[in-house]
């Protein structure tokens, strides 16, 4: 209980020191972007120069990278994130909008790989059948050289939904990783033991196999999380999905700097948050079957 | 099965060989330059003249395909050289140093490996200039990939450099009086030799496939420069699968050569293992 306890403490030092760091380092590269210091507002010819000098002034404060970084900080927590350049809206405004339909889409997206992966895997460990097997991993080999923005646009010309292409993008990964893990687990010589007594095939995965993978399992479908969250910018970009994705793309296309900086912010705590949770569960089970 | 895996590595390699030489002569093969545009043939159906068709500008699709295969095909390779050289200085010395400089390292590593590659990459990516030159939008580009697609590989060189730090004979030489720096660019590095091998094989399929995601994105090489992620752009374009297929050209020799990077890469792996 008390390494439980350490373990979730050592996470959320490290999600809040990648909150800061990660802010810092986000604070640097914007400040240090080319444009950074340019506002296509003085060009305008209706300012007079007091104007000029006053849109001057007011980024006079931004030039000092760690004041800048301390006032972004500040402001985020006060629920400012402050308003991207190219939409002209509140950050906070514009993300509270998109996350629901990401969200959905990253579940069920992440819903349709498992249950491709498990089923596929599983059917894999059991049948050994070296043409089933073959036929999985070339369909999952295929699937892994193709990109995944190509995925996203043969998901628009089929006219199939975008989760679905999430799916088969994560899927190769997570396949890959699940296979080997339950092939391994079911060639265990007490595995063999039992299937050779005669012991029910659900038997023996509930009760020798499941025990076994489930912590690498957790931390694969972790890793699968991030996975999905990068398939999110072409799947939303390309099939026209207002979720962060699309967000991010267009803020990067516009070199909307805070948007994008808020955003790499939110999907670092994202992954992070999934990856922490796929470690805590799997100690969890550890210790239980110890 | 050994056989038969050693038909399809040596496929492999006969199809990149046979990509690369294509590419390289490109100059000889293509019947014009890659910006050249036929005006009086745009967006052409394949034909004598122009075997892929054209594209909407009127450029012939095969030159584009064939000097866009070339720059693909030589720039993946020198991005995953430099993201290997940075996770063997990175992962290498962290392992071989140990303790703080180890934890440090690989609580950096684990920050960038916890972000998507793809998040990761255009949020780099937009904080540079969009808008410049094509030349500089290549470099700019698998420089990025180079500089960012070094995590994975130096959290596996790190591990690896580690357990070479405890082993016997770096024990030995440095009770024998061999001095910190020698002993890790003669005994370690050269141990390292076949991981760093196989990561740089691994990374270069991943950084064709994320150029290829970045170019249909619009962040990557810019217009008139041809990579297969800007040829595969032209996909977006399309009503549906039968339509045109010879558009598919990029993506099909895309597929073809990732497949055979991947093919050799089983080989790869079992060398680190």
């Amino acid at each position: 209980m008390t390494s439980l306890r350490w373990r979730i403490a050592g996470h959320a030092l490290a999600l809040l020191a990648t909150v800061l760091f990660g802010g810092l380092l986000s604070a640097t590269l914007v400040r240090l972007a080319p444009g950074f210091d340019v506002d296509e507002r003085e060009l305008d010819p209706h300012l007079s120069a007091q104007s000029v000098q006053a849109l001057r002034d007011a980024r006079h404060q931004d030039h000092n990278v760690f004041r800048f970084y301390f006032s972004y900080m500040q402001r985020a927590a006060d629920g400012d994130l402050g308003t991207s350049l190219a939409l002209g809206q509140p950050v906070r405004r514009l993300l509270h909008d998109r996350v629901p339909l990401t969200l959905r889409l990253l579940s069920i997206g992440l819903g349709l790989a498992w249950l491709l992966t498990l089923t596929l895997s599983l059917t894999a460990a059991w049948l050994r059948l070296s043409i089933y097997d073959s036929l999985t991993t070339a369909v999952s080999g295929a699937l892994l050289c193709i990109p995944a923005a190509v995925l996203a646009l043969l998901s628009v010309l089929w006219n199939v939904p975008g989760s679905l292409a999430i799916g088969l993008i994560v899927f190769p990964h997570s396949y890959r990783y699940s296979r080997n893990l339950l092939v391994r687990a079911y060639s265990r010589p007490h595995i063999i033991a039992a299937r050779a007594k005669g012991l029910g095939e659900a038997r023996i995965l509930f009760w020798h196999v499941v025990p076994v993978v489930t912590p690498q399992l957790l931390s694969v479908a972790g890793v699968s999380v991030s996975m999905a969250v990068g398939a999110a910018i072409p799947v939303e970009a390309l099939c026209g999905l207002p979720g962060i994705g699309q967000l991010a793309w267009q803020a990067a296309l516009a070199r909307d700097l805070p948007l994008l900086v808020n955003i790499t912010i939110l999907v670092t705590l994202v992954t992070l948050l999934a990856n922490s949770g796929a470690d805590v569960i799997g100690h969890m089970v550890r210790s239980q079957e110890a | 099965m050994r056989g038969s895996m050693s038909f399809w590595r040596k496929l492999a390699c006969a199809l990149l060989v046979l990509v690369l030489a294509a590419s390289s002569a490109a100059n000889w093969l293509a019947p014009a330059g890659y910006a050249k545009q036929y005006r009086d043939a745009t967006d052409a159906a394949p034909s004598h003249r122009h075997w892929l068709g054209t594209d909407e500008l009127g450029r012939d699709r095969f030159a584009r395909v064939l000097y866009g295969t070339r720059i693909s095909l030589l720039l993946a390779p020198a991005a995953a050289l430099l993201s290997t050289l940075m996770a063997a200085l990175i992962g290498g010395l962290a392992g071989y140093l140990g303790g703080a400089w180890a934890r440090m390292a690989m609580a950096v590593t684990d920050l960038f490996l916890s972000l998507p590659w793809l998040f990761l990459l255009i949020t780099a990516r937009a904080l540079l200039p969009l808008n410049v030159s094509p030349l500089i939008s290549v470099l700019v580009t698998f420089l990025l990939l180079g500089l960012l697609g070094w995590t994975a590989a130096a959290r596996v060189l790190c591990t690896s450099a580690a357990s070479l730090r405890t082993s016997d004979f770096v024990r030995q030489a440095r009770a024998a009086g061999v001095p910190g720096q020698r002993l890790f660019w003669v005994h370690v590095v050269p141990n390292l030799k076949p991981v760093l091998y196989a990561q740089f094989w691994i990374s270069i399929p991943v950084f064709i496939l994320s150029e290829a995601n970045l170019g249909i994105l619009g962040l990557g090489v810019a217009e008139p420069m041809p990579s297969w992620g800007s040829l595969l752009k032209e996909l977006e374009g399309l009503v549906s699968v039968g339509e045109e297929p010879w558009k598919f050209a990029p993506l099909i020799l895309l597929v073809a050569v990732v497949t055979g990077f991947q093919l050799l890469l089983s080989k790869q792996e079992e060398v680190a293992a």
